[in-house]
């Protein structure tokens, strides 16, 4: 059995910032533990000496001339925005007061 | 207009260059087709009709200028909702993005537009095409035109239940794990995901960057070479694109001929798990091709038994931080709680109730998969499976040209059959999966119905990478044998969705 816990389903879900009810921990703990405990099988397959691949086609990375092109106005990236001030993202406090 | 609807995009595309019948009267046709049937499919998430007739008129005032500006000039599409539009809605199926207008084009967006393709309007998909059926949408299922209970595949769902509806003449969709494809298998239509790379990605709302790829959805093997023709190439607004050309499509179809070809079937995906009716297809499939003289081996991918694991480990550790973005600060959805919340709880509170459950389960999953203490086991193995799998593939390629499977291991399902089984859900993509862990291209084209429930099943094919040209030349082979024996193709046998 795998070691998937309300209680680290509650940490994870935290990291990832998602609120969840009681409910959906217990739900999702039951369903990650089968999942996880399928996919640890990957850790049978293979030996230290395989190396890893992050990408399917060998690529190196890529540079361009540094020269200004046109991109968004500052209209336009703030159209979409929730709520914004004074030409800028306005968000609620990133500190608590306490 | 039942005939215009029913036609190829090919057929199409003559008859707008000849002048016999104009893009406006043929857009007009699968407006007024999708307008009345759409309630049925749920294909379409948004669709403009005023929108669709302005690009149609401009490509017909194109012609009467005298100029053609593409082989597909004129002729409509569908997108599916996870590429940016500036003129639509973008909403990747998710409440989150709900009622979001993108400030700018995805790049196979603009090509359409550079190759005068009127837009017929944005496909359902599963929540950021996690998915294999469409009911993780947070707007509702598609239907399967074959069976209106059951689904027509996933993510790219609403895509592939608008080409064998006949809503569209020609499609877009993504594959991340078999997107484009398994959809495709469950609805008789033809669906490519090219080499990783071949398609820019700009402008598509990722899942994970690492297996994405965009691609065509149509009704047969030559529409689809003649949409990648369109949308393939380099693009320096994605560092992933690919430099180098891979050729046209077009001309590989049209240089079809099974002398010589080397067949391999894969031994761990041609036995056990297959519905018998779809294995039945792939069995009679394999036959003719010998009998046309094709030289048919089996080969090994012992690795590939791991591949579903290491997918579930690789996909959901990218999407966890891809989707990080949709944080309630930019653009999209913001909920903000009682009292003096800070923005980590208007963050949460604002994820929590725009994202849906599959999309929950996986972040959380990423993000147990990537973190301190598991990253080894279980990331870094599933990439080493990753490398298994490459070394597979390329010795199997050694003895094959292409490699053949079916490309799901059953037709299609019944909505609500697997939509509380995660894990049953994940098994349906067995047969792709492996494709975009090792960058290959790979087409799912028609293959007959299953004895047992007259519905659809697909044949897999796969080639090396940047070989898509391959692909296509031996997916119009196979085409070819299924017409000469049934004297039309699969999609011509769709029930009449009016009368359903």
């Amino acid at each position: 059995m795998s070691e998937i816990t309300p209680d680290l389903v509650r940490h994870l879900a935290s990291l990832a910032r998602i609120l969840v009810t009681d409910q959906e921990v217990e739900q999702l703990a039951g369903e990650l533990g089968v999942i996880v405990d399928s996919v640890a099988t990957v850790t049978k397959a293979v030996s230290g000496d395989v190396v890893a691949t992050s990408h399917p086609i060998p690529m190196a990375n890529v540079y361009r001339e540094d020269v200004i092109l046109p991109s968004l106005t500052q209209l336009q990236a703030l159209s979409s925005a929730p709520d914004s001030n004074d030409g800028r993202f306005k968000v609620n406090a990133i500190l608590d007061e306490d | 207009m039942t005939e215009i609807t029913s036609s190829s995009a090919a057929v199409l595309a003559g008859l707008i260059s000849s002048k016999q019948v104009s893009s406006v009267e043929i857009t007009t046709a699968f407006l007024d087709r999708l307008e009345k049937l759409n309630p049925k499919t749920n294909s379409y998430l948004h669709f403009n009709r005023e929108n669709s007739l302005a690009q149609a008129k401009k490509a017909d005032q194109q012609l009467a200028d005298g100029t053609a500006v593409s082989p597909l000039h004129g002729v409509p599409i569908a997108v599916k909702d996870n590429l940016t539009t500036t003129d639509a809605p973008t909403t990747a199926g998710s409440k989150i993005l709900e009622g979001w207008v993108p400030q700018y084009d995805a790049t196979v967006v603009r090509k359409l537009r550079e190759a005068s393709m009127p837009i017929l309007g944005k496909t359902n998909l599963d929540e950021f095409a996690m998915g294999s059926s469409t009911e993780f949408s947070a707007y509702g299922p598609s239907r399967n035109p074959w069976d209106l209970s059951r689904i027509p595949g996933g993510s790219g769902g609403g895509s592939s239940s608008a080409i064998a509806g006949h809503l569209a003449p020609l499609a877009i969709g993504s594959d991340t794990g078999g997107s484009i494809r398994f959809p495709a298998a469950m609805t008789g239509s033809v669906g490519a995901k090219p080499t990783y790379g071949a398609v820019s990605r700009y402008g598509l709302i990722a899942l994970a960057s690492s297996l994405d790829q965009i691609g065509p959805v149509t009704n047969s093997v030559m529409d689809a070479a003649m949409l990648q023709d369109v949308i393939g190439g380099y693009d320096p607004r994605d560092s992933t694109s690919l430099p180098n050309s891979l050729g046209s499509m077009v001309q590989s179809v049209k240089e079809a001929d099974v002398k010589g070809l080397r067949v391999g079937v894969i031994k761990q995906l041609s036995s056990d798990g297959f519905q018998p009716g779809v294995k039945a297809c792939f069995d009679d499939t394999i036959e003719k091709l010998a009998a046309a003289g094709a030289e048919i081996i089996e080969v090994d991918c012992p690795s590939f038994e791991y591949a579903v694991a290491a997918y579930y480990l690789i996909l959901p550790a990218e999407a966890s931080s891809n989707l990080a973005k949709f944080d309630s600060v930019r653009f999209g959805l913001r909920v903000t709680p009682d009292g003096n919340p800070t923005i980590e709880n208007v963050m949460a509170a604002t994820r929590e109730q725009g994202f849906g459950p599959e999309v929950k389960r996986r972040i959380i999953l990423g993000t147990y998969a990537l973190s301190s203490g598991h990253y080894d086991a279980y990331y870094g193995s599933a990439q080493k499976v990753r490398t298994l799998i490459q070394q597979d593939l390329a010795m199997a390629f050694t003895q094959a040209d292409v490699l053949l499977t079916p490309t799901a291991p059953t037709t299609a399902f019944k909505i609500g059959e697997k939509v509380d089984d995660p894990l049953a859900m994940y098994l349906n993509d067995v047969a792709t999966i492996p494709a975009n862990l090792a960058g290959i291209p790979g087409i799912s084209v028609p293959n007959g119905l299953a004895s047992e429930d007259g519905l659809p099943s697909g044949l897999q094919i796969l080639a090396p990478a940047m070989q898509d040209a391959q692909m296509y030349r031996v997916a119009s082979i196979v085409e070819k044998l299924y017409m000469d024996q049934w004297g039309a193709s699969l999609i011509a046998r769709v029930p009449d969705l009016e009368a359903l």
